[in-house]
């Protein structure tokens, strides 16, 4: 097959360009500590609401879903359902979430009815939320301010209100 | 050889043609209109009351109509109808079982209705993708089966008019335009498997009520399994027309019949095992195998850049040959005058800035910044909505006034459609990428009602809804241009030929390049490597625990 020396020189420049784009991509990831959901457990979406469920605690009062598990670390258990998270839904007069400046927080989050997806405004924290599986992340917040939570996959006639609030305090 | 005995200027098969190519331009001129009144809302310019006064009950319903009626019926019908107009032209012969072409149509076409009743009474308001527990009328889902089906129905018969031309023409190589053609139908065959597992296995049986429960997380790997090939079935007929037509219609030659073949065995290889690159953020998929599937979709770049070296020196090629002179002096000599090639090229320019924001979607870390964003809508209306669609307006240009055999109404409000088309989609996606990536705007949003609306993202919205309201108007003068044509009074004074680019180099492509076997092994091979450990997890864990929510604010 006889291929033009242009357009092999062309071929072989995207294929540098494409190495050096894919490490861009890996180191960046890697010196950045970047991490995407990994497969944590499944659970019923039926039940999950339910106290200690599947070991989870979705189903705590909504206050306790916020657990300090160590001074500057804590755990989050948010429940998604049409159209809210719990806790943090400020929209349907929930407090924020509150942690002080410099925290490690680690973010589960499973739905009880449709699939959602959450995205915290301002960090790299994007994950779906799926009903019959958990989601988990963890992020440290070093910048004190307001982080609105937002559900970015469409769940229904009044998804657009759906979003609760982080509040990281000096 | 068939060469003497050319095929008639029409075909009996030319009416099933504009029957398909007919409901694909209803549908996107239906589903298109929707798109203006989802960018006034964001404006803050609600006019879903008046809708009401049409049966739009809500944004999302329109949403939905706008999804399905654009991506999924504008682009398979057109399609089809495309394949079975170049197909039996390629091959010079007639298709060896037109009946059952017709009979695919009719599946196909039943199968839109049955889908369309649902979405129009406002018991399938669940977009596109279609993702469970949010249950749909089950009549939607059999629809869209139907519409697979009675696609996969009219490539066999291609496959068999193909294997009729073999087995007459053993040795010889198959004409570009068909083989391209045969790859883009079997590509498809293969990947829809995926959306055929989920909604007979998943979604259907559950749907009715026959099993309780359905597994959410399995279900979406299975669409996306689809979902990324795709967005291929959709490119790869404007790549037909970019190698095999357009340099013909520019007067030049393909640069490179040997690459452009190659260029489309790669597709077929690698559209389908990349769907996990839509799933970075799902939980139920270990890491590794999204950076494998981030691995594989960065070697899709590979035959993208070929087919921006090929196609662009075809055109050169072209440049020159009508005296273009100097560095960049032959793109001013090439036929803009031309509404069909006008298009395709500016579709083609739109493309390269889609292709980097592709390229950005599949960057691992890079996707956690744009995921569900209107970033990603931003991008796919420069591929899906530019790409193809400006490529299929300008292949219309020619296909419609042969088909009707009617005079192109107005070569310069065609003109008007395509340059308007190319600045309001500029100007339109430009505001949906900054939305996206900067201020983490989701898609798929009713978001002139959303509380958490900052007043930083207003300008943006405004410059979205500006092309928008271009995008509309180019609409409006492309329906003009086809019904002006097909009512013309005046008929063709010179019949129209399909345009079929020759190579430059007339040796013939290596034999390795128009065998199936080979290409078909390393497909499979891939799908099996890339997901086969991710389906046998999944299926050993399944999980049908989601029961149907109907509750999601439209009668489900």
């Amino acid at each position: 097959m006889h291929v033009e020396r242009s357009e092999k020189m062309f071929f072989i420049a995207s294929a540098a360009l494409l190495v050096v784009f894919a490490l861009a991509v890996g180191i960046s990831g890697f010196v950045y500590g970047i991490q995407v959901p990994q497969p944590v457990g499944l659970v019923d979406p039926k039940t999950v609401a339910t106290p200690g469920a599947d070991g989870y605690h979705f189903g705590d009062p909504v206050e306790e879903r916020i657990r300090e598990l160590a001074p500057g670390r804590y755990e989050v258990y948010i429940l998604a359902q049409m159209w809210k998270f719990s806790p943090g839904s400020i929209g349907y007069g929930e407090d924020p979430i509150t942690v002080p400046v410099g925290s490690t927080v680690t973010f589960y989050l499973t739905s009880k009815d449709v699939q959602h997806g959450f995205k915290l405004q301002g960090t790299n924290i994007s994950m779906m939320v799926l009903p019959g599986q958990v989601s988990k992340l963890t992020a440290t917040f070093d910048e004190p301010g307001e982080y609105d939570f937002v559900c970015h996959e469409y769940c229904g006639a009044a998804h657009q209100t759906m979003y609760g609030r982080l509040i990281v305090e000096p | 050889m068939s060469a003497n005995n050319k095929l008639p200027d029409k075909l009996s098969t030319d009416k099933l043609v504009g029957w398909n190519i007919g409901i694909a331009m209803s549908a996107i001129a239906i589903g298109g209109s929707m798109g203006f009144f989802q960018k006034m809302e964001h404006a803050g310019i609600n006019l879903y009351n008046t809708l009401n006064a049409i049966g739009i009950a809500s944004y999302y319903q329109g949403l939905t109509l706008h999804a399905v009626l654009n991506a999924l019926v504008w682009t398979t019908f057109f399609i089809v109808g495309f394949f079975t107009f170049a197909i039996p032209r390629s091959l010079n012969r007639e298709l060896k079982y037109p009946k059952l072409n017709w009979a695919a149509f009719y599946i196909m076409a039943i199968g839109l209705v049955m889908a369309a009743i649902p979405i129009l009474m406002n018991v399938a308001s669940v977009l596109y993708t279609f993702y469970p527990p949010m249950k749909a009328n089950p009549f939607f889902y059999i629809g869209l089966v139907f519409v697979v089906v009675g696609s996969w129905i009219a490539g066999y018969g291609f496959y068999f008019t193909y294997g009729d031309w073999r087995k007459e023409n053993p040795g010889v190589r198959t004409p570009f335009i068909a083989l391209a053609s045969l790859i883009t139908m079997v590509m498809w065959q293969i990947a829809t498997l995926g959306v055929a597992t989920e909604l007979l296995w998943l979604v259907i049986p559950w749907s009715l009520g026959l099993v309780e429960g359905t597994d959410p997380q399995l279900a979406r790997t299975f669409f996306w399994f689809f979902g990324h090939p795709l967005v291929y079935f959709w490119l790869l007929p404007a790549y037909v027309s970019w190698y095999g037509m357009l340099p013909k219609q520019a007067g030049g030659k393909l640069f490179s019949d040997s690459l452009a073949r190659l260029v489309f065995w790669l597709f077929l290889a690698l559209s389908v095992p990349v769907g996990l690159h839509h799933q970075y953020v799902d939980p139920g998929i270990p890491a590794g195998w999204k950076v494998l599937h981030a691995v594989l979709t960065y070697s899709l770049f590979l035959p993208s850049m070929l087919t921006a070296f090929t196609v662009v020196a075809s055109l050169e090629v072209a440049g020159r040959a009508r005296g273009g002179k100097g560095l960049l002096g032959w793109v001013r000599k090439l036929p803009w005058g031309d509404p069909s090639f006008a298009a395709q090229n500016l579709a083609m320019i739109l493309f390269a800035f889609g292709g980097i924001g592709g390229l950005t979607n599949a960057s691992y870390n890079l996707n956690l910044a744009v995921h569900n964003t209107i970033w990603v809508p931003g991008h796919f209306h420069l591929t899906l909505g530019s790409a193809v669609t400006l490529t299929f307006f300008g292949i219309s240009f020619w296909l419609v006034p042969k088909l009707s055999g009617k005079q192109l109404f107005s070569r310069k409000v065609a003109l008007a459609q395509v340059w308007t088309w190319f600045i309001g989609m500029l100007i339109f996606s430009n505001g949906l990428h900054i939305l996206g990536l900067n201020f983490g705007v989701p898609r798929r949003t009713m978001l002139g009602s959303a509380p958490y609306q900052q007043a930083s993202w207003n300008p943006l919205f405004i410059e979205a809804l500006v092309g928008g309201i271009i995008l509309t108007i180019s609409g409006a003068l492309f329906f003009t241009v086809v019904l002006g044509t097909v009512f013309s009074k005046k008929t063709l004074e010179t019949p129209i030929e399909m345009p079929v680019a020759e190579p430059i180099d007339p040796t013939p492509a290596p034999a390795w390049l128009d065998s199936w076997r080979p290409w078909i092994v390393l497909t499979v091979a891939l799908i099996i490597i890339a997901y086969g450990p991710v389906l046998m997890a999944l299926i050993s864990n399944l999980n049908m625990t989601s029961p149907p929510i109907t509750g999601a604010g439209f009668g489900g």
